[in-house]
């Protein structure tokens, strides 16, 4: 299902990161770092909401909004109940709407978000997520000092917040039009693999877009997809290569393959991953990218891996979707 | 049923494991922890005069000791994961296992945390302990009255 839109903008947008993506290439991109994974908080937890309140607080300012200014928040993250987004949007105070599509939350958001735009209903939006590399680990794995050993095709969850700010105020980010996805399962059950959970669920959702939109990859500057890592990436590749005949190898990258350095930070394994990965390259890289003219049209295709430790204990597949937005520079 | 076309292509782009490099430190690291435990073993037969079966108890609460003090001094982490299973299997990485949890859920409080938490990932290993070693025990019983 794809919606144009006709009068939603990206006015402003922040990100702020942890240690591991500060050590990435992309670095000098993000509006704040926190050396510190615990940000002088006394828990994992308390720390990701740390991050993305940061990451609002610093959207403000940078878009010198009022929070009487704000309209409504949308904001999504990893942990159970969503807890770092609802503590974090506390102190807004403002109409506020939690969403759940585990790493392609931050799309879901602008979809939602500019839907309401659109519609007339409201004039702007705040759209917020954020991960924690420790806070995940704690729920979805094993304690955070355990270290057990992981493959080569383990994702590394991104630490840190990142916010968007949405209106009906044109600007020089266009948000022109979605796709929503859908549920995908492909009989996948190994977590430590989900590049090859979700890449169906990418292809599903761009296939979808291309069709609705009658385009071809041609027409976008860059396909993004948000956290397949590696092998992932690959494997997105060559299924829509055989599957819908369409090639994806000339300007199409992984939001995941390009927040760490490969050479130097081992742990990552795979690439990066988590509800914050793809918003952090998006928001820190890709939308610059689109105002000073890098860029004229970019797809950006958020995945999910929607994993939860106990359906997959108790044998079920783990399901992906993936959320599309079409982001272009206004003339 | 599964998608053997796409089953196809992820096997394809999967990587290649280093399962021998893996298996040959952890055979390594394993066997010097065997010889340093028999060098303790030794040391402490002969400093406090114990007997083996005494000395060896000694031994095992060093190593206990050792694993949850790296564990909670922050780098046992990063040793488990250059040696895997050679620190895993042995006693410390029971005693790393029950440590890490303990400072996981240190923030939830001494019941709901620690409490709860601290043979999140120990008490499989005590349950299918305490059930082989009884199942063993049959056997030896059986074949000793057998014999």
């Amino acid at each position: 299902m794809t919606h144009r839109y006709q009068n939603v903008y990206i006015e402003n947008y922040s990100t702020v990161c942890g240690p591991y993506e500060a050590d990435g290439p992309l670095r000098k991109n993000f509006d704040k770092i926190h050396q510190d994974l615990y940000c002088q908080e006394d828990s994992w937890e308390k720390a990701e909401v740390h991050y993305l309140k940061d990451s609002l607080k610093i959207l403000l300012e940078k878009s010198s909004l009022e929070k009487e200014d704000i309209d409504m928040v949308i904001s999504g993250d990893l942990m159970n109940q969503i807890t770092a987004s609802c503590y974090a949007s506390l102190f807004l105070n403002a109409p506020f709407l939690g969403i759940y599509s585990a790493c392609a939350t931050s799309i879901e958001g602008i979809l939602i978000g500019s839907t309401y735009i659109d519609s007339g209903k409201i004039k702007n939006c705040i759209t917020a997520c954020s991960s924690h590399n420790l806070s995940s680990e704690k729920q979805f794995r094993n304690p955070t000092e355990y270290g057990a050993p992981k493959p080569k095709t383990a994702t590394f969850t991104a630490t840190g917040g990142a916010s968007l700010f949405l209106s009906n105020k044109k600007s020089k980010i266009k948000v022109e039009s979605g796709t929503i996805g859908r549920m995908i399962d492909f009989d996948q059950t190994d977590p430590l693999h989900m590049g090859a959970v979700m890449a169906p669920g990418a292809a599903d959702t761009i296939y979808q877009h291309l069709k609705d939109m009658n385009r071809t990859p041609d027409d976008y500057d860059l396909i993004l997809t948000g956290d397949l890592g590696l092998y992932g990436k690959e494997i997105l590749k060559e299924y829509m290569m055989k599957t819908y005949k369409i090639d994806l190898s000339k300007n199409y990258n992984d939001c995941g393959c390009m927040l760490y350095n490969y050479e130097t930070q081992k742990e990552v394994n795979a690439g990066g991953s988590g509800p914050v990965c793809s918003a952090l390259v998006n928001y820190s890289t890709i939308l610059k990218g689109l105002e000073n003219g890098t860029y004229k049209r970019v797809l950006l295709v958020a995945t999910g891996a929607l994993f939860s430790p106990t359906a997959v204990f108790q044998k079920e597949h783990i399901l992906a979707i993936a959320h599309a937005v079409s982001l272009e520079a206004t003339k | 049923m599964k998608n053997k076309k796409y089953e196809a292509i992820v096997e394809k782009h999967k990587p290649e494991e280093k399962r021998v490099q893996h298996a040959g430190i952890a055979f390594l690291t394993g066997g010097i922890l065997g010889l340093c435990g028999e060098l303790l073993l030794e040391g402490y037969t002969h400093l406090f005069d114990l007997s083996r079966s005494e000395a060896t108890v000694y031994m095992l609460v060093t190593f206990i000791f050792l694993a949850s003090l790296f564990t909670a001094l922050g780098f046992f982490d990063k040793m488990v994961s250059f040696a895997r299973c050679g620190l895993l299997i042995p006693i410390t990485g029971f005693a790393h296992s029950m440590t890490s949890a303990a400072i996981e859920y240190r923030k939830e409080g001494p019941v709901y945390g620690v409490g709860s938490n601290l043979f999140k990932l120990a008490g499989t290993v005590i349950l299918y302990g305490v059930v082989s070693a009884w199942f063993f025990g049959m056997i030896r019983y059986l074949l000793e009255m057998g014999g």
